[in-house]
């Protein structure tokens, strides 16, 4: 028999429900591979307490046949999600201390159909990077190595934590938020799928803000089923999420394994980028035919402001971060440093409290929100992002779903690029227009690039139209045949 | 009216114009479901939104953008169908998210304009620029402990109207006139408890002075005056120290003033360190708050009667005096007092002792009209009790003073005192016959001193205690007295 | 250099983050690098084009709340996480108007 964490959400499920071993000893063998891979740095909090109880229910619970959708399995939450009294502190020093006596709705959502909460997850701090080095408790190893390398590799971010715990089977699934693609990137960078819904799909109530008109939950799976039965659960209509939408939510797994036969699947050329590797366009053309041998037409798109979309992120979501990050002021929670001066009290909390990252990006959004600044930054950008959603739009009246890579690039070494802010935020190249237009995306592994490492493939969809994705994804899925990583380095 | 102020150098204009903050009458506050209410044990009234505890969302009460609206309409102002909230930025220990939800560039409600109404019986139009939803912030109390201040939350979010004058009032009085009609408004639309003392309606003024003709001066913004008459000295003092300033050759610095009651002066705000840069953006939690036309015009149908048209018909149907008309709708709860009690009674008559006998009691106990222990069915019915010779005038007095002390309605306090006019020919005539028997002296200087006629009447008010009917007391009188002479 | 020390140091006041010298200088660099090539959106023209307010799409326009009171009332959890609080109150140095 397989050990229990060698198994994909789905399968757990099934053997959770014919009784073929215990939440608890499902639960159990999750805490034992948590604590001998605590070398990746994938969790800030470990749960095992609340881990086990909630087993204990759920086995209950299974045995009584009043099992819900998600009983007994152990899942990772990434420490933006506020949960009841666990500490939760978006990798920052900053809220370090910080025990929110409320539940996010995502989390909320899961625990009421019997997940488990197996620990938080560590992310770049305030999900503000893409490599997970960001994080005030240290960056996240990637369980992927380059060929005959020893050079540890970053997990992308910001959700690194969720997207190694779930490539190095630590959990069955983890929660991830994206912003401008922090679900997607890592997924690719660790070779597990992972989907941005819609914005408004998933309630932002709880989840400690980046960038409101951006910031979205969504899954982080070893394959794309587990990443549908996941998405269901985290779904719902919240009455206290203004942008929360009450569109009917499908049951995702039933688009699994339906055909894309005679849909349309849009190539935008705009993401040829110059100097992009062969590699990733290989990896492209690979994409291409596996969804045209499945009975989809490729059709070539262009969505012309595409070289717009990351100076426009770099401009709304820093301007929004500076102002969702002001309330950390060390008054109410967090860390604070004592002064007998109100702004001199501000100042040194901030200053001790907020890493060099999350204080660029408050610097930016100031800047571009400033007196005089205003039109020429924020306004223009958010009049290009009009620009882009059009492109999308127009473009979705004549395709299904768009097909792109999710990274240029498979995951780099540790350190390699933290001092150039820059060309780490090139990362997110491919990603960000999607989060820009609120469209659903997903990054499914693809194949290894020659260094041996996973690369993914982006499907865009139209808005509220997951299921579209999903059935794409499954094609890719099968296609790729990609094998999870087997060698357990890290294991201690 | 003239409204110059004679300084060294000639006269000068004050240029006044006025932000009213007005708290929005809701349950609830303005994207929360905490309570608003005043007075509660502090930092009760708060939720995890108004605290602005990381991951928290607002959420906009239905009723606050109803009672903008309303607000609006009732400002005879426009109404935008589409308007933005926006997130306005800077710290401050009570400002819990680091920024206050407001609306900037797109406000819900556009230009309008009230009419107030001066004592010398002049009317002015004053102009409305705008007014917006915001959030009002928490408080913080200084006097806990020496080295720090005690922050309370309770007021964080509670639904606030900026309401934004023209620049159009002159003089104190104008300024005056402008924030009680604009009290008054909400107060018939309910929509605001115009309770300055708990800090319900406050007013930020804007001063400056200029010569007649000339460009507008600089102005300094006088924050948060909480009173009527505060508001009077405030730009009163202003005015002069800008006039005193500018007569000595200095310049006004644009700056923000506190008003201190006690010393009767403005002083300068302890300058915050930053230069104001608010960074308003729309607000990403938020969308555009739109609505149809239909909404509007279904609001516009529940509005209440607001001051100026009751005014129009208390001078129409009840034939009173503009004068009149105007002190009785310019507080709601006294046009109200009135009509109630002039539903079955004389109009006319039920406004004299209202503006008269009433008002000077009121005054005297230190209460209002709403907590006035007359009720105003009572009220009615005393002057219903002089309309038809029940009781005199000067009996209804007294029986006004009991009413007031006991509560009794007129009718059982007249019983039970005895206290019915006499109208009774006979009985007067006997008791007039008795009276002047016992004075000839007074009778024979009648023909020197006509006025004595005066004295006999007192004389038969005496013997009566004051009910007879004093018609009927000149008539025999006269008959019997000034005949002679 | 698009934004010079005196900016940086003024968006650091608005910002109420302080720096040491040699930081400013470095966020100084990182700030024009990143500011210099944003600034590549100025060549989009936009003229007829109105701003994105979400990319939330909701044609029953924004969701309101009914006016009832259903939340708060909870004081402890609202101050339990507080660096600093006395009685029920959050205590911050003392500020003067």
């Amino acid at each position: 028999m397989k050990k229990l964490t060698e198994l994909c959400l789905y399968d757990a499920r099934e053997g959770l429900l014919n009784k073929d071993f215990t939440s608890k000893e499902l639960v159990l063998d999750h805490i034992a591979v948590m604590e001998s891979s605590r070398s990746l740095n994938a969790f800030i909090t470990e749960t095992p307490e609340i881990a086990i109880k909630s087993a204990e229910n759920s086995d209950s619970r299974l045995n009584k046949g009043t099992n819900r959708d998600l009983e007994g399995i152990p899942i990772g939450v990434k420490d933006m999600f506020c949960t009841k009294g666990v500490l939760t502190t978006a990798s920052s020093k900053m809220l370090s201390n910080f025990i929110p006596p409320y539940e996010s709705t995502v989390t909320n959502n899961l625990w009421n159909e019997g997940a488990i909460l197996l620990g938080k997850l560590n992310n770049d701090e305030f999900a503000m990077g893409s490599s997970n080095e960001t994080s005030f408790y240290g960056p996240v190893i990637n369980p992927w190595k380059g060929n005959n390398n020893e050079q540890n590799l970053v997990p992308g971010g910001s959700s690194g934590g969720s997207s190694a715990s779930v490539a190095a089977n630590i959990s069955l699934g983890a929660l991830g938020t994206d912003t401008g693609g922090s679900i997607r990137q890592p997924a690719s960078f660790t070779g597990t799928v992972g989907l941005k819904p819609t914005y408004g799909r998933c309630s932002r109530w709880g989840i400690i803000a980046f960038a409101s008109s951006l910031d979205q939950a969504g899954p982080i799976t070893r394959n794309v089923r587990d990443n549908a039965i996941l998405l269901k659960n985290m779904c719902s209509h919240d009455p206290k999420d203004t942008t929360s939408s009450s569109k009917k939510i499908p049951n995702f797994e039933e688009s699994i394994g339906n055909s894309v036969k005679g849909l349309k699947v849009g190539i935008p050329n705009e993401f040829f980028q110059e100097g992009m590797s062969n590699e990733i366009i290989d990896i492209w053309d690979k994409g291409k035919e596996w969804l045209k041998k499945s009975g989809a037409e490729i059709i070539d798109i262009s969505l012309p402001n595409t070289k717009y979309a990351l100076p426009c992120y770099y401009i709304i979501a820093p301007a929004e971060a500076s102002s969702n990050l002001a309330r950390y002021d060390g008054v109410r929670f967090g860390h604070s440093v004592n002064s007998s001066d109100i702004n001199e009290m501000y100042r040194a909390t901030r200053s001790e409290g907020f890493g060099d990252e999350v204080k660029r990006r408050i610097m930016i959004g100031t800047y571009v929100l400033s007196s005089g600044y205003y039109d020429a930054y924020y306004l223009k950008a958010q009049k290009v992002r009009s620009l882009i959603t059009e492109d999308y739009n127009k473009v979705f009246n004549s395709v299904d779903v768009i097909l792109t890579p999710s990274t240029p690039n498979s995951a780099f070494g540790l350190n390699e690029k933290s001092d150039d802010p820059l060309s780490m935020y090139l990362n997110d190249i491919f990603t960000v227009p999607v989060n820009l237009a609120g469209l659903p995306a997903i990054s499914v592994p693809a194949g290894l690039d020659s260094n041996g490492l996973p690369l993914g493939l982006q499907l865009i969809g139209k808005p509220f139209e997951e299921e579209t994705i999903y059935s794409f994804a499954k094609v890719i899925e099968d296609s790729a045949n990609f094998k999870n990583i087997e060698n357990q380095w890290w294991v201690q | 009216m003239n409204n110059l102020l004679r300084g060294n150098t000639g006269d000068w204009e004050i240029v006044i114009g006025i932000e009213v903050h007005a708290q929005i009458i809701s349950n609830s506050k303005l994207f929360s479901g905490s309570s608003t209410s005043f007075g509660a044990d502090h930092n009760t009234q708060v939720s995890f939104v108004d605290a602005g505890m990381p991951g928290m969302l607002p959420v906009i009460n239905s009723v606050c953008v109803e009672q903008a609206i309303k607000t609006g309409l009732g400002l005879n102002a426009k109404i935008n169908n589409f308007s933005i909230f926006d997130r306005k930025n800077y710290f401050y220990p009570d400002l819990p998210q680091g920024y206050q939800i407001s609306q900037f560039e797109q406000p819900i409600v556009g230009n309008g304009m009230i009419t107030i109404d001066l004592d010398d019986g002049e009317s002015k139009n004053i102009g409305i620029e705008r007014l917006h939803l915001e959030q009002d912030a928490g408080k913080s109390l200084h006097d806990q402990h020496p080295s720090y201040s005690f922050v309370d939350l309770n007021r964080s979010g509670v639904a606030l109207m900026e309401i934004v004058s023209m620049p159009d009032m002159r003089s104190p009085e104008e300024a005056q006139a402008y924030v009680k009609k604009l009290r008054n408004i909400m107060k018939y639309l309910q929509t605001c408890d115009g309770n300055m003392e708990e800090g319900s309606l406050r007013a930020d003024i804007n001063v400056s002075v200029r010569k007649p003709g000339d460009d507008l001066g600089t102005r300094c913004e006088i924050k948060n005056v909480n009173s009527i008459k505060f508001i009077g000295q405030a730009i009163d003092y202003e005015a002069k120290r800008q006039i005193n300033l500018i007569e000595k050759g200095d310049l006004i610095e644009q700056q923000t003033r506190l008003f201190d009651p006690k010393k009767g002066q403005t002083r300068s705000m302890r300058s915050k360190e930053d230069s104001h840069d608010y960074r308003y953006f729309p607000d990403p939690d938020l969308l555009p708050l739109t609505f149809t036309n239909e909404f509007v015009d279904e609001i516009k149908k529940t509005l209440p009667e607001l001051p100026d048209i009751r005014k129009k018909r208390f001078i129409d149907d009840y034939d009173l005096s503009s004068y009149d008309s105007n002190i009785l709708v310019s507080e709601k709860e006294t046009a109200d007092y009135f009509e109630a009690a002039a539903e079955n009674s004389n109009p006319k008559l039920v406004c004299n002792w209202v503006i008269g006998e009433l008002f000077s009691v009121l005054n005297k106990i230190n209460k209002t009209i709403e907590d006035c222990p007359i009720k105003a069915e009572d009220l009615g019915e005393l002057i219903n009790l002089i309309d038809n010779e029940t009781i005199t005038g000067r009996i209804a007095k007294d029986v006004f003073e009991i009413m007031l002390n006991t509560g009794e309605s007129p009718v059982s306090i007249v019983d039970a005192n005895n206290m019915k006019q006499v109208n009774d020919l006979n009985e007067i005539e006997s008791v007039i016959d008795k009276i002047i028997e016992k004075n000839p002296d007074q009778v024979n200087a009648l023909s020197e001193k006509p006025n004595l006629i005066g004295w006999f009447v007192g004389q038969v008010m005496k013997e009566t205690q004051g009910k007879a009917n004093p018609k009927t007391v000149n008539e025999i009188l006269g008959k019997k007295l000034l005949k002679k002479g | 250099m698009s934004v010079d020390k005196d900016n940086v140091v003024k968006i650091a006041k608005l910002s109420k983050i302080s720096f040491k010298d040699d930081e400013i200088e470095k966020f100084q660099e990182d700030l024009n690098q990143i500011i210099d090539w944003v600034d590549q959106l100025s060549e989009v023209n936009t003229e007829t084009v109105s701003p994105t307010f979400s990319s939330f799409d909701n044609d029953k326009g924004m969701k309101k709340r009914e006016d009832i009171i259903n939340d708060g009332n909870y004081r402890e959890d609202i101050t339990v996480n507080a660096p600093n609080s006395e009685e029920g109150f959050f205590l911050v140095p003392k500020v003067i108007d």
